[in-house]
């Protein structure tokens, strides 16, 4: 069973904030897709090897030749804030 | 001559033989979507001054007497969360609700240089996390047949569009049916690729093991058409596939006579609306009068396909969220204090409901508790299902399903439960966990609704597909032209 304080502590890494009454509900939801999930245990998968990609491409490697890139005007177009041509950030460093 | 109603073929054609301009075509289809539009929602961004001067320079070509591109004024929707350099791409969300991307993906660079006319950005469920079109920040997109039903999703906008003849034809992006069933509940063809044929560069990942940009169409040869134009190897993809070209429109109308087809046993015990399973058998029935051979299959471990796929996807979807942080592009929130609350705040109030229960869920099945008995136990479950299509391939050209198990349902109805909305995926999810391909053509109609028929090929097997899909609609006369509004 999943309590608040677990729905918390996954809130805290994914970076995402509920309140008492959202965790709730989440954990409703929570307990009916596992009860669908637990399902995959009647599967025998002793000695199944797992898929997690269904291409094995080979991962191609480029020369090693400096290639033109976004410019820096470009990469900072979508910035929600921006100073002295960098992305603006709180300090983090006293 | 009324232009919306052509089919896109028959558009190429009437350009090159100057019966009519790309103008005219552009024209024509701009003053349909104005029409349209109030009522629909189909698209996020309508780029009509890109598309009249992409028109003018086509018509220019043609004035030169230069060659034509295969898609030369065929007017085009994007679905929302395919790159479009310098035209706004919010993938339905709020938090891209600004972001206009400084780069092009490779499908739509492959349209333009194919001189196809993009017309704008179609809505979708927020960052594709849908069944409905219900979940996008720019609103719900209405089902053209009956405006007070979804018009499905996560591609309801591209469908709604094509149906609705906004655009001749358009793109989708197909995770676990988001082109297929969009397809189905509008009455129209959609086809998802296999895995690795078209280049997914630009595509703003969900699930990158599973996500694949497929086309959407009034008839099969038009979805052939638009495939022809964007398949092909790329470098800039990882795992694209390099292979020959095939052309999917020549050898199309190829008889279908000994095509030995499965029809699953599993598929049509399940739990879904009668009428739906009733037009199925008739479309069975259909298939066999042609000479095909119809046989009866078994996919024994088809039943976990539909919690496989929600365990492999939402830890895929977990991690491909983490890039929206608020630093270097999206949504940034105007009140914290800290780095931290700058990180929470930005992503809490952007992220709809149904991407923070995603990401919720991901995280929680890769956790260091969880991750040997969720996550890993999926992708082992991912083999054996996969493994049970590759030995009914090794018999059969193709297998038969619905592609939904039910009829379009009504705005509202599924919202508030997620496993409900989860369940409209069942016969499609399959598909993209093995990286096959598969298309979803209307095979009748239901008190004015649309029923869905899926026909699933081998990886790579497009032309099969295509094939059998073109006979169906020969043969029932449901495609293109006969579709009118």
């Amino acid at each position: 069973m999943i309590s608040i304080e677990d729905i918390m502590y996954i809130s805290e890494m994914c970076k995402l904030k509920f309140t008492e009454d959202e965790a709730k509900k989440i954990i409703e939801e929570f307990t009916e897709i596992i009860n669908c999930v637990d399902k995959l245990g009647e599967v025998n998968t002793e000695n199944v090897a797992p898929t997690y990609f269904i291409n094995y491409n080979m991962q191609l490697l480029r020369e090693d030749v400096v290639e033109e890139g976004l410019s820096k005007e470009d990469a900072l177009r979508n910035a929600p804030e921006e100073q002295y041509g960098y992305f603006k950030l709180l300090n983090v460093m006293d | 001559m009324d232009i919306i109603n052509l089919t896109a073929m028959d558009m190429r054609e009437k350009l090159k033989n100057k019966e009519i301009s790309a103008r005219d075509i552009v024209e024509a289809h701009i003053d349909r979507l104005q029409k349209m539009e109030e009522d629909l929602n189909a698209f996020i961004t309508i780029s009509k001054e890109e598309a009249l001067n992409a028109a003018d320079i086509i018509d220019e070509k043609i004035k030169k007497g230069e060659k034509l591109g295969p898609l030369a004024g065929i007017p085009i929707g994007v679905k929302d969360n395919i790159i479009t350099k310098d035209i706004k791409t919010t993938c339905g969300s709020k938090m891209l609700e600004n972001f206009i991307p400084p780069y092009e993906s490779t499908v739509v660079e492959k349209i333009k240089k194919a001189d196809g006319i993009i017309l704008g950005k179609t809505n979708m469920d927020e960052f594709a996390m849908g069944s409905s079109t219900e979940t996008s920040y720019f609103g719900i997109t209405k089902n053209p047949i009956d405006t007070q039903r979804v018009p499905g999703g996560s591609s309801g906008g591209s469908a709604a569009a094509v149906r609705a003849k906004e655009v001749a034809i358009a793109l989708g992006s197909d995770t676990g049916g988001s082109i297929r069933q969009p397809a189905s509940f509008c009455g129209v063809v959609g086809l998802k690729p296999t895995y690795g044929l078209v280049s997914r560069y630009g595509l703003v990942s969900l699930a990158n093991s599973l996500d694949q940009i497929g086309t959407l169409g009034r008839n099969v040869t038009d979805v052939a058409l638009l495939l022809n134009a964007i398949v092909g190897y790329d470098e800039k993809d990882s795992t694209s596939v390099n292979m020959d070209i095939i052309d999917y429109i020549e050898g199309l109308s190829e008889d279908v006579k000994g095509m030995r087809i499965g029809v699953p046993k599993e598929y049509l015990n399940l739990n879904m609306d009668e009428r739906v399973k009733e037009q199925i058998l008739n479309s069975i029935e259909i298939f066999k009068n042609m000479g095909a051979v119809v046989e009866e299959i078994s996919l024994p471990h088809i039943e976990y396909a539909l919690a496989t796929y929600y365990i492999i996807s939402t830890a895929e979807i977990s991690s491909n969220m983490a890039r929206f942080d608020g630093i270097r592009y999206g949504y940034r929130a105007k009140d914290y204090e800290t780095l931290d609350e700058l990180y929470i705040n930005s992503r809490s109030e952007a992220f709809g409901e149904e991407v923070k229960r995603r990401i919720m869920f991901g995280t929680y099945s890769l956790s260091k508790d969880n991750n040997e008995k969720i996550y890993k136990k999926a992708a082992k479950v991912r083999t054996i299902i996969k493994e049970d299509f590759d030995k009914i391939f090794e018999d059969y050209d193709i297998i038969l399903s619905p592609t939904s198990p039910s009829l379009p349902f009504r705005i509202g109805e599924r919202i508030e439960e997620p496993l409900a909305m989860y369940k409209s995926d069942i016969f499609t999810v399959p598909i993209n966990l093995t990286g096959i391909c598969a298309i979803s053509i209307p095979c009748g109609y239901v008190e004015g609704l649309p029923v869905g028929l899926q026909i699933i090929g081998d990886k790579f097997e497009e032309l099969k597909v295509l094939r059998l899909a073109r006979a169906f609609e020969k043969h029932v006369s449901l495609g293109g032209e006969n579709i009118g509004l």
